[in-house]
């Protein structure tokens, strides 16, 4: 009894580990921020589209970093949605037993890929299949970068979907099959729809990871600093900044500042995808219901 | 005695934060220790001399990080590290910091670094001259027809904006104030602007010597090719010291160590990585 006891006030520490860490970063992050808006305008660096952190008079307009992040996080959820969702009803529906068995532990397999490797894999491989196909000048892109993490963040969508599809309860597909829908008619009218919110949750997942991806987008999506004219420019988005720019900048220095005030605009933008894509993951559970 | 447990609880994840918090906290152990912080060009020569340096004085541990000159400042003026390498003297802010928190950093040049120029191996340029190189960095000059070679994009190459090579970079060629034109592309490190370099045929780089290989083709700057006599006798332009900085005039182990970086065991290390030495060689 003893045990039980001690177990059960310490499970709820534990739970809080995550919060304590999360408000540390948080307060580090805006912290370290703000001071930069002491002595440059917030509306500057909100929409000034350029970034020119260490000229003598330096500019840090966030505008083309933000912009970069949302081609590269955009590319890789168009594909990456479709073909994780795809995966998964395969895998949940349509499988062998022995298919399912020897597809899931692969499929999950990329997940475990170091993000260098992935990013050199992108340079060595992707980025000079891109350039021949599109005829570009150089291959490191913003699409390339977009198709890398497209497949790192499909694992994360794919496994996810699968469980949600996998558990809605048999008694509705018998049901439609019994009213003499097809299988296919099934899936689209009856299994999709009722595992929208734990689908819904896999792609707010996969959407963090491609937001968040660092060491990939640093290495292969080109990094110039310009606004990208098109998907198909070298482009740097906000984690590579911060990542490329970091180890260099004198510690309090206002282009310091700067990197943590594009931290905490990153980690607004996160915040908010979060609360639509919690707003539709009760939307569709409550119709689920 | 519920409350008890819940406090002990507490205390024990407290316990478990500041037990890692002491990691960073070095003091005079029994064990020796020296750590080294920074450049990540630099950083080459300081891990073989720190394996070297350990094969020597087995009761010595060296470690060494390669984060970049300004974290390797940074850690030696938290006191973080004892030596702080850097590809790039010191700035006036970062000194101003330093004796602020009571921290006299002195520097030794312990090697020099010459940038080399490169283009993609099937590239027939050989040359390139100063103006040249600014005129494509700055958007001027946008195709190689221009320069003599094939009817093809140039697609220059850059390092981000806050490193010690591109700061040399910009000063011995753009000049201060100039801006590099924005659609350049950036690599984090010199090894990915080689790599970017090798798989794109219009491209033009610069990465430290130490990093040149077969996979590029290094051209003549102003007719010159980068090379110890060439960079010592003052031709070839665009090169640079590279330094260890320490809090005081090195002493007790740490000065046991830089002394090894300087000798002639030491020396050879450096021209082994790649760098040029400036002190006699075994």
């Amino acid at each position: 009894m003893r045990n039980r006891s001690f177990i059960e006030y310490a499970l709820p520490v534990f739970g809080y580990v995550a919060v304590i860490v999360l408000a540390a970063i948080v307060f580090t992050v805006f912290g370290e921020g703000i001071p930069l808006f002491h002595k440059y305008s917030v509306v500057k660096f909100l929409t000034g589209k350029v970034w020119r952190p260490t000229a003598s008079l330096p500019k840090f307009g966030s505008v083309p970093l933000l912009v970069s992040t949302l081609i590269v996080s955009g590319i890789a959820m168009l594909f990456a949605v479709p073909l994780g969702v795809a995966t998964a009803l395969y895998i949940a529906k349509l499988a062998s037993e022995t298919t399912k068995d020897i597809l899931k532990p692969l499929i999950e397999l990329l997940a475990s890929i170091p993000s260098v490797v992935y990013g050199f894999f992108g340079i060595v491989f992707v980025a000079p299949l891109v350039q021949k196909i599109f005829r570009l000048p150089v291959g490191q892109t913003g699409f390339t970068a977009g198709i890398i993490l497209a497949f790192m963040s499909l694992p994360t969508i794919a496994s996810i979907s699968e469980d949600a599809i996998t558990s809605v309860p048999s008694g509705l597909e018998l049901a439609s099959f019994g009213l003499g829908a097809s299988k296919f008619e099934t899936l689209i009218h009856i299994v999709i729809p009722a595992a929208m919110p734990g689908i819904i949750t896999a792609i707010s997942l996969g959407f963090g990871r491609a937001v968040g991806e660092t060491m990939t987008v640093l290495m292969v999506a080109g990094g110039a600093l310009g606004m990208p004219h098109s998907i198909f420019s070298p482009m740097r988005p906000i984690t590579a900044t911060i990542a490329a720019e970091m180890g260099e900048t004198p510690v309090g220095s206002l282009h310091y500042h700067a990197l943590f005030a594009l931290a905490a605009e990153l980690f607004v933008i996160v915040v908010l995808f979060n609360i639509v894509a919690e707003y539709y993951h009760k939307k569709f559970s409550a119709r689920g219901n | 005695m519920k409350k008890v447990k819940y406090v002990l609880v507490v205390l024990s994840v407290a316990l478990i934060f500041m037990m890692a918090g002491c990691g960073g906290n070095r003091g005079e152990n029994s064990e020796k220790s020296i750590v080294l912080n920074g450049s990540t060009t630099v950083f080459p020569i300081a891990q073989r001399a720190a394996e070297e340096f350990m094969n020597l004085h087995s009761d010595v541990n060296v470690s060494v990080r390669g984060t970049g000159s300004g974290n390797g400042i940074a850690a030696l003026i938290n006191g973080t590290c004892d030596i702080a390498d850097a590809s790039r003297p010191m700035k006036d802010e970062e000194i101003k910091k330093a004796k602020e928190n009571g921290v006299n950093p002195v520097s030794t040049v312990i090697a020099k670094d010459a940038i080399a120029i490169i283009v993609n191996k099937d590239n027939p340029i050989k040359s390139i001259t100063k103006e040249q190189l600014k005129e494509i960095y700055t958007g001027q000059i946008t195709n190689w027809k221009e320069l003599g070679g094939a009817d093809m994009k140039i697609v220059p190459v850059t390092r981000d904006s806050s490193s010690g090579t591109f700061e040399i970079f910009e000063e011995k060629i753009l000049g201060k104030g100039t801006e590099m034109i924005s659609s350049a592309v950036v690599q984090g490190s010199n090894q990915a602007v080689k790599t970017t370099v090798s798989k794109t045929p219009g491209a033009v780089g610069y990465i430290g010597l130490g990093y040149v290989d077969s996979t590029v083709k290094t051209v003549a700057f102003d007719g010159v090719l980068p090379s110890k006599e060439s960079v010592l006798n003052g031709t070839y332009e665009i090169s640079r010291p590279l330094f260890m900085y320490t809090d005081g005039v090195p002493k007790g182990v740490v000065k046991e160590f830089i002394d090894f970086v300087m000798s002639p065991e030491g020396q050879k290390i450096v021209e082994e990585v790649g760098y040029i030495a400036v002190k006699p060689v075994k």
